[in-house]
């Protein structure tokens, strides 16, 4: 280990089983390369919700191989990585946990067969990655980056959800496998542009894609192992893995070119430019990740097998490359204090292991022979034959990968020495591992070129065309087309290396005048914001007449919708028309309510108010309910008492005039409420549990009255909590009459 | 007389809910009270009605006598008005609390909980 650190004491090997369990999962998933390239796909199905086709299901295949050991093995060098370099923060803890999820989170995602099982673990990277990238939660900026990040990511996943739906319910299977059997069936069908659009734009968000390239920038405010993890070699690989996992099912029409290419090489060419702009290098590398995103995007798109096998091939190398060069950028910012290559250089001697890293990904990002690289552009330029436009944006976006891969080899370690820190040097071996392994990688892939097609790539290839591919993969291609190309790349990008800092100042002077797609985040949100601000104003106005009035026209509404869409009405018989007795009750109710409404002297109103109750409890005499009638009144005359006591305290309601709006609203809810009882009361009575009560009561109960039989037995819970209410209602109202008395008056 | 206590029903929820929405404490808690009362009318009604002796077991008997009236709506109207006193008598300490608190029976002047804009 080296030298000690502040709070070293307290951090212990555990901080280490992180990156042990990845490597261990990258052994065990090594395990399988043999068989897998051989063509055989394991599968593990845990029913889940049958009666829903939903299974928890994972497959093997070579496209879900490879992922799952970059993800596993790169995952072992970033949670090294990540031990080391918070090693005395507090907060290692939260991340090396959070880490471990997206880690499980990301290989279920890649293994996961069932259109169900890939949403949970596709939304389990997002809100991982929402969270890493909101690390340092302190700040402003990181938690609007972290949130940026979620809403954009997170549509994109509505969006998968709702597009793999689709396609389960046109195919007849949920399973991703028997969609990509039953391509030809869903290409004719009606809904594939509806699903394209919506695979699309759950690929295009994760993957940064044009005009969701924007949070990926912005993501970087998550720390170096977070960024090299989530952000360049694994998540943001996962729309592409989208689309090479549905390319049986939904590739090579017209639309899937139309909508994968143009918008992939837009990226590409667009953030290849625009990382020249970044004078931080970890900013730069976030742009030129998104290059590579464009790239695979677009060869993805073109669906020819050369086109998809440079794709995979160049899949793997960036993932090598990029965790690489984060990482080191990483050392580099540990051993010298800044990632901005204006304040660095003269660095080779200082930290010789962060440049050997660094020099030799930078190779690969550039295309040199004889890396992995290099095989893959030219692959690349293979793949795009004669299309010119996309020759043309390959060309551009590969020198700006050599201009970039210069600028962050060359300006840090060479020339006059310079660095923020006094005495730079490399950090310890647990950083530096990684890097250098990464690197190594890369060059010994690129070595054994056929060896790595055998084993990987081409399974790869296999798995997104669905069947065998017959193109290969080689150093040297002989003379052709490609290595002119390569040439011109390489020329290009060495001038535009030199002309870089003229470049980044003409970038920066044009920026402020450019349209930024970002603005449409913003603005959306805001009208978003803006939106539920007009509407929470609107609903919720602080008055509570307001409230009452929307509680009761809702309540209205509910009434007439049963009352209109629920069974036909049936009148209930008349078959006992009304006599003279309740004539006389029901006009001495309507009339004391009418003074209710109509009085202004609070004496009148209790007394009306009295006379409706006295009026209720005489029905409830005539019809045979002697105790209701006793309880109401008893009720009645407290209620009475009560209000008139409350009313002494109170000042004068004051004359209320005439409010229609009010009255529309009371008369809808009242006619609905009678039209409500009539429908009610138009159904056939069942009299089965009235039976059981009545035949039940004496034999079981010893009780002759049946109604009190009910309330003090069969239902005697009920009355016991009936009461409990009573009593904490008691209580309350003496709290609330207390209270603070004393400050009251 | 069930189809005469629905209309009242719907009459007394009608002039309940009018006056609840009146924004004064008084004629609110005669509003709930009302409706209360409406609700007890519903449930009686929902029994069927008819002239009937009350759901009693004559001495000697072991069941109720055919044609007396239904006990269930009764047992539920009982716990009903009870609970419907209860909640009119905390609202009414409420209602008399909150007047001497806030200083006023317009219940849309009182925004303690939800001041206006500008107020906050």
């Amino acid at each position: 280990m080296g030298k000690p650190e502040a709070g070293d004491g307290q951090a212990g090997l555990w901080r280490l089983v992180p990156a042990v369990l990845a490597a261990a999962a990258f052994l065990w998933f090594a395990g399988f390369v043999g068989p897998v390239s051989r063509g055989a796909t394991p599968e593990a199905v845990l029913p889940w919700a049958p009666s829903l086709g939903v299974e928890f299901s994972l497959r093997l295949d070579g496209l879900s191989l490879a992922f799952a050991l970059l993800i596993a093995g790169i995952g072992a060098i970033c949670l090294l990585y990540a031990a080391a370099y918070f090693r005395s923060d507090p907060r290692l803890t939260k991340l090396l946990v959070t880490l471990s999820l997206f880690a499980v989170s990301m290989l279920g995602l890649v293994l996961a067969d069932d259109v169900v099982t890939l949403f949970l673990f596709w939304e389990g990277t997002t809100i991982t990655s929402w969270i890493l990238v909101g690390f340092d939660h302190e700040r402003a900026s990181a938690r609007a980056a972290a949130l940026q990040a979620l809403l954009v990511t997170g549509l994109g996943g509505l969006a998968l959800l709702a597009g793999l739906l689709l396609v389960g319910g046109e195919v007849g299977s949920l399973r991703l496998s028997g969609m990509n059997a039953a391509g030809d069936l869903l290409r004719a069908a009606p809904i594939y542009p509806w699903v394209l659009a919506l695979v699309a734009v759950a690929a295009f968000t994760k993957s940064a894609q044009f005009p969701f390239q924007f949070w990926l920038p912005n993501a970087m405010a998550a720390p170096t192992p977070v960024s090299a993890y989530l952000h360049s070699a694994t998540m943001v690989k996962a729309g592409v893995y989208l689309l090479a996992r549905l390319s049986p099912a939904m590739g090579g029409t017209e639309a899937w070119f139309w909508t994968l290419a143009p918008v992939g090489g837009l990226t590409m060419a667009l953030s290849a430019v625009w990382a020249l702009r970044q004078p931080d290098l970890k900013m730069m590398l976030a742009f030129t990740t998104v290059t590579a995103l464009g790239m695979m995007t677009m060869l993805i798109g073109v669906g020819t097998p050369e086109a998809v096998l440079a794709a995979m091939c160049f899949l793997i190398v960036h993932a090598l490359y990029k965790a690489g060069l984060f990482l080191g950028v990483g050392m580099i910012e540990k051993g010298a204090g800044t990632r901005d290559y204006m304040a660095l250089g003269g660095l080779r001697g200082a930290l010789p292991l962060s440049f050997a890293a660094i020099a030799l990904a930078a190779l690969a990002m550039a295309g040199a022979p004889p890396f992995l690289g290099f095989v893959a552009k030219e692959a690349g330029y293979a793949a795009a034959g004669d299309l010119a436009v996309a020759v043309a944006a390959l060309v551009l976006a590969n020198a700006l990968m050599v201009a970039c891969g210069g600028l962050v080899a060359i300006r840090p370690f060479f020339g006059p020495v310079r660095s923020p820190k006094a005495r730079p040097a490399d950090p310890d071996w647990a950083l530096w591992l990684g890097p250098c392994a990464l690197a190594m990688l890369g060059l010994a892939f690129g070595l054994a070129p056929g060896a790595t097609e055998r084993a990987l790539v081409g399974p790869m290839a296999a798995a997104v065309t669905g069947g065998p591919i017959h193109a290969h993969l080689a150093l040297w291609h002989g003379f052709g087309a490609p290595l002119v190309l390569t040439l011109v790349t390489y020329a290009l990008g060495v001038g535009l290396y030199l002309a870089a800092d003229r470049l980044r100042g003409g970038l920066a002077a044009a920026e402020p005048r450019l349209p930024r797609t970002e603005g449409w985040y913003d603005a959306g949100l805001a009208g978003l914001t803006a939106f539920a601000r007009a509407v929470t104003r609107r609903v919720q106005d602080g008055a509570m007449t307001s409230y009452l009035r929307r509680t009761f026209t809702a309540f209205a509404l509910l009434v007439w919708g049963a009352l209109l869409l629920g069974q036909a009405f049936r009148w209930p018989s008349l078959a006992a028309p009304p006599d003279l007795i309740d004539w006389t009750i029901v006009i001495l109710i309507v009339l004391s309510a009418g003074l209710v409404l109509r009085t202004t002297s609070r004496l009148t109103a209790i007394a009306a108010l009295g006379g409706i109750g006295a009026g209720i409890a005489i029905v409830f005499v005539l019809y045979g309910a002697i105790d209701v009638a006793m309880t109401q009144l008893f009720v009645e005359i407290l209620v009475v008492i009560f209000i008139a006591i409350a009313m002494v305290r109170l000042p004068a309601t004051g004359p209320m005039p005439f409010r229609p709006r009010d009255a529309a609203v009371a008369a809808a809810l009242g006619i609905g409420i009678a039209a409500g009882t009539l429908a009610m009361l138009g159904t056939d009575l069942d009299r089965f549990m009235t039976t059981f009560f009545e035949t039940a009561s004496y034999p079981q109960a010893k009780g002759r009255n049946v109604v009190n039989v009910i309330l003090v037995d069969f239902r005697g819970l009920d009355t016991m909590g009936e009461i409990a209410v009573i009593v904490i209602a008691g209580v309350a109202a003496v709290a609330a009459l207390r209270a603070g008395r004393g400050a009251l008056r | 007389m069930e189809v005469t206590l629905a209309l009242l029903a719907g009459f007394l929820v009608a002039a309940g809910a009018y006056l609840m929405m009146s924004g004064k404490l008084l004629p609110y808690l005669f509003g709930l009270t009302m409706i209360s009362n409406a609700a007890n009318l519903i449930i009686f009604a929902s029994g069927r009605l008819s002239y009937a002796d009350p759901p009693l077991v004559a001495p000697g008997e072991t069941a109720v006598a055919a044609g007396a009236a239904n006990a269930l709506p009764q047992a539920l109207i009982l716990t009903a008005i009870v609970i419907g006193f209860g909640l009119l008598v905390f609202a009414l300490t409420l209602t008399y609390r909150s007047y001497y608190v806030l200083g006023t029976i317009e219940m849309d002047h009182m925004r303690a909980a939800e001041p206006p804009e500008g107020q906050g």
